[in-house]
């Protein structure tokens, strides 16, 4: 198994990779063939018909044209690209074609992370978790603009739209843990719009299936919001040092007066933490762009309530952590 | 020792309105000359920006929105102002005519406006330049393009405005080529430029239109919303892809075949030796121009058309490959026995064969479809573009300055520091883009203002060399100026070429020709007549 | 080259050789130029054609908010002004200049009326909010997208109409221009262009008229 690539090309880590691979190698050394040629025969005619003083032209008659030679360099091209043709369009069949038996996942993507729905009813942000071995075919589409799937080490690419479903699919023959990026640009966010693809075995996958599922048991409330904070994709606009990204950092948030790009101000308090969350355009705070997407039937009610408890938890000044009691009400009222 | 003629088209007139008002296809010439170098300039010193950025794979001095300006200002100023128009607007102006014995273009008015329009143009890309920039690419991909926030309306208004004086300069071609052409000059008397520049009027005539279209829809569909591109109001993102590259693929050879006929050009010039198969060069000219309208679909082999269409499209595309080998070949064919001057257009025609034949055949993985699903929108795409429109065009755009420089001004540049300059150009260009065909294959995606590690020794090579090739660049600027002061008078024919426009004075007289030249040998015809060059380095 | 001046008449351009050369050339300009405008309405007619066989029967529905009466009426109004515009052209061949003009103003009032229906037209239009995009407020039309209709209608309609209204300037100015004595059976390239000019756009609205007003 190939974990580390060529000089060209990444590790070949699903079904089709190699095949990929094996048509790119054929088209390289072709070309290098055909560019030695071009470029040696052009280097030597250049040195050795060098003009000398004196020498103004060289007779050339009968140079100017040759009807075997131009029909020579016209076929040979062309047979070679037509072998090229068909060999790359027998590969992408393979890699359009879906196998029937295929486990399927839900994608969607949005500015900017991606979203996966699997078909037992969990669901993962930025971090797609699938079975070695096993055909997966993913189901995709776009909230807002148009993305691209990419995952290098798989050889498979496909753009993600708004308005229609797009399919492709891939099988891994490798666990280990690969980037996923998006390649359609979509904004400022593009370059960060990287997951994982993590690739487990067979009972790993199912282990993890069922830990999908996990509200929090066992956690504090903000302890579980900080993890939701990373794996929900929160951390790629919203910073917790202080210093601005797309969304404005969390630190020291609670309890501040935001002012708003329509002019008025709001506390930042839980119901707008939460507002903020479900419908984000309802209220932008100035100096920042409206490019939220929102978390509706992503997060549920519980997440929400850690996240909410773990923006709390980085509010330096506690004195504006007012009303300890009313707020507890509402968390329990929430559960 | 050359003397400069006594009255030329440079002085025939004098001062700032003469210029401005002139019809004369050489002062217009001029005029692009300096404006498009203009925002040359601009969009390279974008470019080393980028660079500078993409040092280090995490920010380095500006933010993903600044970057995402960047290079929508760096690919939209590059390719509406300056590589569409910049051969057929600089040199084909100051060139076709003469070529063919001509005394001006067939509309000299519409050729003054066609510059007009340009500057018209281009202030709103520079309007949409200091009013916050764009950050959508220079595709305008919808529906990024409909909701962004950034100035795209005036940017898009700029290159439709600018497709106008495509369209114009195109049309003024056609005509010239059709009916101007002097007596005795046959279509297969015609020089190969020509044949060059009117494969690519066609094209601009043909195409530019349908971008005009595309853009005004853009345009409509971002103010009143009319459910054309935006999935919001019932409309298809796709349905933009194709409208775009349906222009945008031949816009390709727009940029291309105005490079490849000036590589016909100095390859015999320089050789003193016939062209290899004429007609055949000819030919693919036409081939290519017409072959170009129906491959745009391999723009979009991820963006979920359907197999049958992939399939098409990738069997078109490989047969725009045939054309472009057959003129390679006979390039190559051409120095067989020639009588080669190591003069700089000469090097950069061996740059020219070296870099476009990389550019080209990194285009056949690209048509091959299961390898392009793998690479589509990645760094070697770029690689692959910028070897194509650099390498090829550019070079080609360079080779062709220097070798009608003396006809413009009448004066030689330095030939050892335009050597330098050349070499610096071609070891900046290889190290900056050939490293980002190595990173592409292993999966760098395009436009990714923060990046992975692992990529960083290739971004920062290519940087490096970002650097190299701007010095080359900046030493051309200053031995280019410079020799209109001192430059030695470079006398009527310096290269010793059979073409019409070495038979006139350099700087030519204001009307070309005294009177209407008779064409009586080819323009190729090295092996009957000799044309002593009156230059030497010596 | 001083000397070729002095043969040749006032509408001479120094780069041509003869009369024959500058009328050849302004006439394969003139029809590349039109090459090129049929290519702009195409896209336009590639979107028409592409929502159209998407949503077939919210276009049938859409189409009969239009109103056919005006429309043929229009559709007689400038075939008519291409005939007259033909004539023009006749009669300065025939060197009759005072007919050229009477067809010239013929031809510019046919156009004013065509502008003017038109004008009502939108009028009604705007007043039931049957407009593209956003603006779309009319309900009487079943299917979904009924705002795309009207999209293209509006556009479509809308260009052609400024492309009526560039002919109508051009045309005052060639009745400005013959009055002045410009033109004779010598010389009227630019009646003969606008003459051109004048059938496209007129060609153009034969194939609009049952694209909006009949189908179904």
């Amino acid at each position: 198994m190939d974990t580390t690539g060529t000089f060209w090309m990444p590790p070949a880590n699903s079904t089709i990779a190699s095949e990929v691979d094996a048509l790119f190698y054929f088209i390289l050394y072709a070309s290098i063939i055909i560019f030695a040629l071009v470029v040696g025969l052009s280097a030597y005619f250049a040195i050795k018909y060098k003009r000398r003083d004196g020498v103004e032209a060289i007779n050339s008659k009968g140079l100017d044209h040759n009807v075997k030679l131009e029909i020579f360099w016209t076929v040979v091209p062309l047979i070679l690209v037509m072998i090229v043709f068909v060999w790359g369009f027998q590969t992408y069949m393979k890699i359009n074609v879906v196998p029937k038996d295929a486990y399927e996942i839900k994608v969607t993507g949005q500015k900017w992370f991606w979203s996966f729905d699997y078909p037992e009813g969990g669901n993962s942000v930025n971090e797609i978790v699938v079975p070695v071995n096993k055909p997966i075919k993913l189901l995709m589409d776009s909230k807002d603009v148009v993305h691209s799937f990419f995952v290098p080490e798989f050889r498979v690419k496909m753009d993600v739209l708004p308005n229609r479903y797009s399919i492709t699919w891939f099988e891994a023959t490798q666990v280990g843990e690969y980037n996923l990026f998006c390649t359609e640009f979509c904004g400022k966010g593009h370059s960060e719009m990287v997951g994982k693809v993590k690739v487990v075995s067979e009972e790993e996958f199912e282990k993890w299936s069922e830990d999908l599922a996990f509200s929090g048991e066992g956690m504090t409330l903000k302890d579980f919001g900080a993890k939701l904070y990373v794996s929900k994709a929160c951390v790629t606009c919203h910073k917790i040092d202080g210093t601005n990204s797309t969304g404005p950092p969390w630190n020291n948030l609670f309890g501040k007066e935001e002012h708003l790009s329509d002019g008025t101000s709001v506390i930042v308090d839980e119901n707008y933490i939460r507002e903020s969350i479900l419908n984000p355009m309802a209220k932008i705070t100035a100096g920042y762009q409206a490019v939220m997407p929102t978390f509706q039937g992503i997060l549920k009610d519980k997440q929400i309530d850690a996240l909410i408890a773990y923006i709390k938890s980085l509010q330096e000044d506690k004195s504006l952590i007012q009303d300890e009691s009313s707020q507890e009400d509402e968390s329990l009222k929430n559960e | 020792m050359n003397k400069m003629p006594e009255t030329h088209y440079l002085n025939a007139t004098k001062g700032i309105k003469s210029w401005l008002t002139t019809v004369d296809h050489k002062r217009i010439g001029i005029l692009y000359l300096f404006s498009i170098m203009f925002f040359f300039f601009i969009g390279g010193m974008f470019a080393i920006l980028l660079r500078l950025e993409l040092l280090t794979p995490s920010e380095l001095y500006i933010d993903s929105d600044t970057y995402n300006q960047f290079f929508t200002l760096h690919g939209a100023i590059m390719i509406f102002l300056f590589i569409i128009p910049a051969i057929p607007a600089i040199l084909g102006n100051f060139v076709l005519p003469i070529m063919i014995g001509a005394k001006d273009v067939a509309f000299p008015r519409l050729n003054l406006a066609s510059w007009y329009i340009y500057m018209f143009g281009s202030m709103f890309a520079v309007f949409s330049l200091v009013s916050g920039g764009v950050d959508t690419g220079w595709t305008f991909y919808t529906p990024y393009s409909t909701t962004t926030s950034t100035s795209v309306i005036s940017m898009t208004l700029g290159a439709f405005i600018l497709g106008f004086s495509s369209i114009f300069t195109g049309l003024n071609f056609i005509v010239t080529v059709h009916k101007l052409r002097s007596p005795g000059m046959t279509w297969f008397k015609m020089p190969l430029f020509a044949w060059g520049m009117y494969a690519t009027a066609l094209i601009q005539v043909l195409a530019t239109p349908i971008l005009g279209i595309t853009l005004l829809l853009l345009i409509i569909e971002r103010t009143v919303g009319i459910g054309i591109f935006d999935p919001a109001m019932g409309g298809d993102p796709v349905l933009y892809q194709h409208f775009f590259w349906f222009y945008s693929h031949p816009a390709v050879y727009i940029m291309i075949l105005p490079g490849m006929a000036i590589i016909s050009e100095l390859i015999t010039a320089h050789s003193h030796k016939k062209i290899f198969g004429y007609t055949a060069i000819a030919y693919s000219s036409l081939g290519i121009a017409f072959a170009s309208f129906i491959v745009w679909g391999h723009h979009m082999f991820t963006s979920g058309q359907s197999e049958l269409a992939a399939m098409i499209f990738s069997f078109l595309t490989f047969f725009v490959a045939i054309p472009s080998g057959i003129k390679v070949f006979n390039w190559i064919a051409t120095l067989y026995k020639g009588s080669i001057a190591w003069t700089t257009p000469m090097l950069y025609t061996l740059a020219f064969l070296f870099l476009f034949s990389i550019g080209g055949l990194t285009g056949i993985f690209l048509g091959a479809l299961s390898v392009d699903i793998h690479l589509h929108d990645t760094y070697f795409i770029v690689a692959h573009f910028h070897y194509v429109m650099v390498g090829g065009t550019v070079i080609a755009f360079l080779g062709g300055l220097h070798h009608w420089w003396p006809k413009m001004w009448g004066r030689m540049y330095n030939e050892t520091q335009a050597k330098i300059a050349c070499g610096l150009i071609f070891v900046g260009f290889n190290m900056t883009f050939f490293t980002q065909f190595i990173m592409g294959a292993k999966g760098m995606p395009r436009r990714y203002h923060l990046y992975d590690d692992v990529y960083r020794p290739f971004h920062a090579f290519s940087t490096y060399g970002s650097w190299v090739m701007a010095i080359g660049f900046f030493l051309m600027a200053y031995y280019l100026f410079r020799s209109l002061y001192v430059g030695k008078p470079a006398g009527d024919n310096p290269w010793g070429a059979l073409t019409h426009e070495w038979s006139i004075t350099s700087p030519p007289p204001e009307h070309n020709f005294e009177s209407i030249p008779i064409t009586e040998h080819g323009p190729y015809d090295y092996d009957k007549v000799v044309a002593k060059s009156t230059f030497t380095e010596k | 080259m001083s000397q070729s001046h002095t043969n040749q008449p006032a509408f001479m351009q120094h780069h041509f050789s003869d009369a024959e050369q500058q009328r050849e050339s302004a006439k394969l300009g003139m029809w590349l130029f039109l090459l090129t405008e049929i290519l702009l309405f195409g896209g336009l007619f590639v979107f028409y054609a592409i929502y159209r066989a998407w949503h077939p029967e919210m276009f049938h529905n859409a189409h009969k908010v239009l109103d056919v009466t005006m429309g043929a009426t229009n559709t007689i109004v400038l075939i008519t002004s291409s005939i007259t515009m033909a004539l023009s052209i006749r009669s300065i061949q025939l060197n009759k200049i005072k007919q050229t003009i009477w067809f010239l103003v013929t031809t510019l009032l046919l156009a004013g009326t065509f502008m003017v229906i038109k004008y009502f037209e939108y009028e009604h239009k705007i007043h039931l909010g049957q407009l593209p995009g956003h603006y779309y407020t009319y309900t009487g039309v079943e299917g979904t997208n009924q705002h795309v209709f009207f999209s293209a209608y509006f556009l479509m309609t809308g260009l052609h109409g400024i492309h009526v209204f560039v002919g109508m300037c051009l045309i005052g100015w060639l009745i400005f221009k013959t009055k002045a004595g410009m033109f004779s059976s010598q010389y009227y390239t630019h009646i003969e262009m606008t003459g051109l000019y004048w059938h496209l756009v007129d060609l153009i609205w034969i194939f609009l008229f049952p694209l909006f007003y009949l189908i179904g």
